[in-house]
């Protein structure tokens, strides 16, 4: 087994969270969708870290958790805070600006 | 390369981490869709002590199983569980879209991965000499000491959006106790609470009304809900009870004469 197998489940996680944000229309879902991308990403920092035997892309992932984590927290506050107004969480129903 | 233990690792948990993500575009229901984001995240945990990353790998289950995704458990709570996808295409052949560019870039990423030489890894048994974490921090604060503070701002500017995107602003006076006591005794009508069920009746059931001095079934003391469906069962009326008048005296349809109570004691001594 190479290490570079590690890197394809990376690609094919963060096609599936891609496919995710495209598909689904429930907007925590999406957001999970967009979850799973980061961590692809993070997954892919750690392998090349350990193959180029240096630690800077494991700070790096650790920084995209940091980021992700208070993205999460405001993501999920303006979910709370537009179900409360319009009584749903699907991305569809907000089209305020449409017409 | 790496060890056969490690590929075997590898080879058990990517199948099933994969399955695990297709649950998150397949799952009809949100809350079964976070699990299988659960599981994928402490899979990944795994891979990253398997990629000599430990510290990552318990940041990865302290913050993401731990915080995010519980987080997000708690907010399907809140919006409803049963929130469910709409199926109605608001745009003409987005989903086939969809599908087309995610098949499309996975075949993208997969073919550039599978194409590209990489280096032979070089693995971190050096960076790693002192344990990860030390490793991790000497880097962490040499060359990423600015973006460390700048994430520290990040975090709490995070705090505080949360805090004022779920503020609910009062639009009317709070209604307390007094109020509500206020209110009540304004608007007439009972002060003290309903009779309950059953008393003075002979049997104590929920379903059976109370009887009042005069011996009428009072209906209210019954639950509204038992009376709404039709479940409320008749007082057991005695004919004597219906003999009686307002006033409790015997009258006419009164029936036969009760035993004295004095002649039972009699026969007992």
């Amino acid at each position: 087994m190479d290490l570079s197998n590690y890197l394809v489940l990376a690609a094919i996680l963060f096609t599936i969270g891609a496919a995710t944000v495209l598909l689904r229309r429930n907007a925590i879902i999406v957001f999970m969708g967009i979850e799973l991308m980061l961590n692809a990403s993070n997954l892919m920092f750690v392998t090349f870290a350990r193959m180029h035997g240096d630690l800077t892309g494991q700070v790096v992932a650790f920084f995209v958790m940091v980021v992700a984590a208070a993205e999460v927290v405001v993501g999920l506050a303006i979910i709370v805070s537009i179900f409360r107004t319009r009584r749903s969480a699907s991305v569809d129903d907000v089209n305020l600006l449409k017409n | 390369m790496v060890g056969a233990g490690e590929a075997v690792l590898f080879w058990c948990l990517a199948p099933v981490m994969v399955v695990a993500a297709l649950g998150l575009v397949f799952a009809r229901k949100a809350v079964h869709a976070t699990l299988c984001v659960v599981f994928v995240m402490v899979c990944l945990a795994v891979l990253y002590v398997a990629n000599e990353a430990p510290f990552l790998g318990i940041v990865q289950i302290v913050v993401y199983t731990g915080a995010v995704m519980m987080l997000f458990l708690f907010v399907i709570m809140l919006v409803g569980v049963d929130a469910s996808d709409s199926l109605v295409e608001t745009i003409r052949g987005q989903r086939l879209v969809g599908w087309l560019l995610g098949l499309g870039l996975g075949a993208v990423l997969v073919g550039v991965l599978t194409r590209v030489a990489f280096p032979e890894g070089v693995g971190l048994a050096e960076a790693n000499e002192v344990t990860n974490p030390v490793g991790l921090a000497r880097i962490l604060f040499t060359d990423f000491v600015f973006g460390l503070e700048i994430v520290g701002i990040l975090l709490v500017t995070a705090a505080l959006a949360a805090l004022t995107l779920t503020h609910k602003q009062r639009l009317v006076p709070r209604v307390g106790q007094k109020e509500m006591a206020a209110s009540r005794v304004a608007g007439g009508g009972s002060l003290v609470p309903l009779p309950a069920p059953g008393v003075y009746a002979q049997r104590n059931a929920m379903d059976v009304p109370a009887l009042d001095a005069q011996g009428r079934p009072i209906t209210a003391s019954v639950s509204r809900v038992l009376r709404i469906r039709g479940q409320e069962r008749g007082a057991p009326v005695e004919s004597e009870i219906l003999g009686l008048d307002d006033s409790g005296a015997p009258g006419r349809l009164a029936g036969p004469a009760r035993r004295d109570p004095a002649d039972t004691t009699e026969e007992e001594s």
